[in-house]
């Protein structure tokens, strides 16, 4: 599955015309801004409907850099970029995980809301970051003296970025950690009885998926040229969670394949049925999560493989544990 | 020095006060029931000593250090482990992935990240399973076990970190006949290596494999000692022929 999808996405602007080249990297850099939110929810249970947060406040820090300072190099704002993403949810998360007491789904999803709401209220509200417009005309991110511009360059860069935070996902999964975390979904409340800190764990999690949402915004930023409030915002935060409810949480795939399925979509009903397209889509995510509340990747995958497994006994791997 | 202690434990719920000044003492290796009738305490005072639930007033020390205040965590860090009245392994997980879960539970991060004791545990995470007579399930989810299943598979994670004081609340409730006699078995071996502290309604059940009781009602420890000592004891026949 995952061979068939890396295939597709290699040979994708071979037949798409340019312009169906650029749609389809912003789809990419939006697959990473999924995967970041599949990481916290899908895998760790925390419910988090603030993951625009870091990736605006990114998108933005990297415009400034940009803008005040003239740097564009992509090894310094891409860097620049996962730091700003990662000390956002580092604070936020410390803020609502790492009280003296348990916080509950209410209070992080709340919490996490609020601050999506509050950040992009704070956007609109200050014109250094260039308020209700925010902040245009951001130059191509740079290597050398050679400018990434949209197109057929910025596709595949996008997608090598995509493909090293996916392996590094899955690695990560996959891991002991990666069992913690399956621990963590399943019941917190027993699993601190075994004497794991529950708490810094969802804080790290969170903070490492805080780091990839802040690579996608600042991604993001120079393919569009221009950063806006909405990317911090409420619409943003509930986007990531459609794809990947609509693909399945808890796989990665799953967040990649719901975020290129809900994107094009999204393109071929505006063209087709431009007054009602956002009704159709709408229903049709309505359906799934009825449906298939599992995503659309459990039309393929058994809940078995969807779990995992993290150790094997010897019958099925004869030459010992992985 | 006893290996537990728990001193003047309170714990009140609104206006029910459901411990009241209760003590427990264990020692190492000893084999503790807390017995009494419905409603008398001895969930909370487990709760209370695991962690679960915070003390109102009193104290507990395990191994000489104040743990009144510890979260669950440190107290599971310090070598002490629960197994909860209702089961609740992990449903979705393999039975060698629930085992694997609550052994690698103080592994540091970085050794997480990179799966370093996967390798090392694999071994324990086996014998747990045979030991429990659970290794032909190894890699069924635990959803499929039956419930004296599932209760073993409970006992096998909170025994597998190798604690030093092991909390069984009511292992055998739901349990057949054969199934309480193979579980008294099962307990039988642990002795050697670490404390226990039983809640169990079962009373022949507890009284095969305990050195010394407590009982408790409303509350308040109404006598400990012996097994024998507590079957001959006229407050306590007084009670569960109260209750009778």
């Amino acid at each position: 599955m995952e061979v068939a999808v890396l295939t597709i996405g290699v040979l994708l602007p071979l037949v798409l015309q340019d312009y169906l080249t650029i749609y389809a990297t912003r789809v990419l850099i939006l697959c990473l801004f999924a995967l970041s939110f599949d990481l916290v929810w899908g895998y760790a249970g925390i419910m988090s409907f603030g993951q625009a947060v870091f990736f605006g406040s990114a998108g933005y820090g990297v415009a400034l850099i940009a803008r005040d300072l003239g740097v564009t190099s992509m090894l310094l704002v891409l860097p620049a970029g996962l730091l700003i993403g990662f000390t956002f949810a580092l604070l936020l998360g410390g803020f609502l995980l790492l009280g003296r007491h348990q916080s509950s789904v209410i209070f992080v999803s709340l919490g996490t809301l609020t601050g999506s709401y509050a950040a992009d209220r704070v956007a609109r509200g200050w014109y250094y970051l260039g308020g209700q417009n925010g902040i245009p005309s951001i130059p191509s991110m740079s290597l050398g003296s050679y400018d990434l511009d949209e197109g057929p360059v910025f596709y595949y860069f996008a997608l090598a970025i995509l493909l090293l935070v996916y392996l590094l996902c899955r690695f990560l999964v996959g891991s002991q950690f990666g069992l913690a975390l399956a621990g963590l979904r399943e019941n917190e409340q027993r699993i601190k009885f075994f004497g794991y800190r529950v708490q810094r764990l969802k804080a790290i999690i969170f903070s490492f998926a805080g780091a990839i949402a802040g690579l996608a915004g600042s991604l993001f930023a120079f393919h569009e040229g221009f950063v806006w409030p909405n990317m911090l915002g409420v619409v943003m935060s509930t986007q990531v969670v459609l794809y990947v409810l609509f693909g399945g949480a808890g796989t990665l795939i799953g967040a990649v394949i719901g975020t290129v399925v809900i994107e094009a979509l999204s393109f071929w009903l505006s063209n087709s049925y431009q007054d009602i397209w956002p009704i159709i889509l709408g229903v049709l995510l309505l359906l799934v999560i009825l449906f298939r509340p599992a995503g659309l990747i459990s039309l393929i995958v058994s809940e078995r493989e969807r779990v995992g497994n993290f150790g094997r006994p010897p019958k099925e791997r004869p030459h010992g544990p992985a | 020095m006893a290996l537990l202690e728990a001193r003047g434990l309170t714990k009140i719920f609104g206006k029910l006060t459901a411990l009241n000044g209760a003590e427990l003492s264990v020692e190492q290796n000893e084999f503790h029931g807390l017995i009494g009738p419905n409603g008398s305490g001895k969930s909370t005072l487990m709760k209370c000593i695991a962690g679960a639930e915070v003390a109102t007033a009193g104290t507990v020390t395990f191994g000489g250090r104040d743990i009144t205040q510890a979260p669950p965590a440190e107290r599971a860090r310090a070598g002490m482990s629960l197994k909860f009245q209702i089961t609740s392994v992990l449903p979705a997980l393999t039975l060698y992935d629930n085992v694997l879960l609550a052994l690698q539970a103080q592994t540091s991060l970085p050794s997480l990240l990179f799966s370093r004791t996967r390798g090392v545990l694999h071994d324990r995470v086996m014998a747990m399973l045979e030991q429990f007579r659970l290794v032909d399930h190894a890699a069924s989810p635990a959803a499929a076990l039956s419930h004296g299943q599932q209760q073993w598979l409970e006992i096998a994670m909170a025994l597998a970190p190798e604690p030093k004081l092991l909390l069984l609340d009511e292992p055998t409730g739901g349990m057949s006949l054969e199934e309480r006699r193979v579980t008294g078995e099962l307990l039988q071996p642990i002795k050697k290596r670490c404390s226990l502290v039983i809640v169990e309604h079962d009373l022949d059940f507890i009284r095969d494999i305990c050195d010394r009781l407590t009982v408790l009602d409303q509350g308040s420890v109404l006598d400990c000692g012996s097994v024998r000592h507590i079957q001959s004891s006229p407050k306590v026949q007084e009670v569960y022929l109260r209750r009778a």
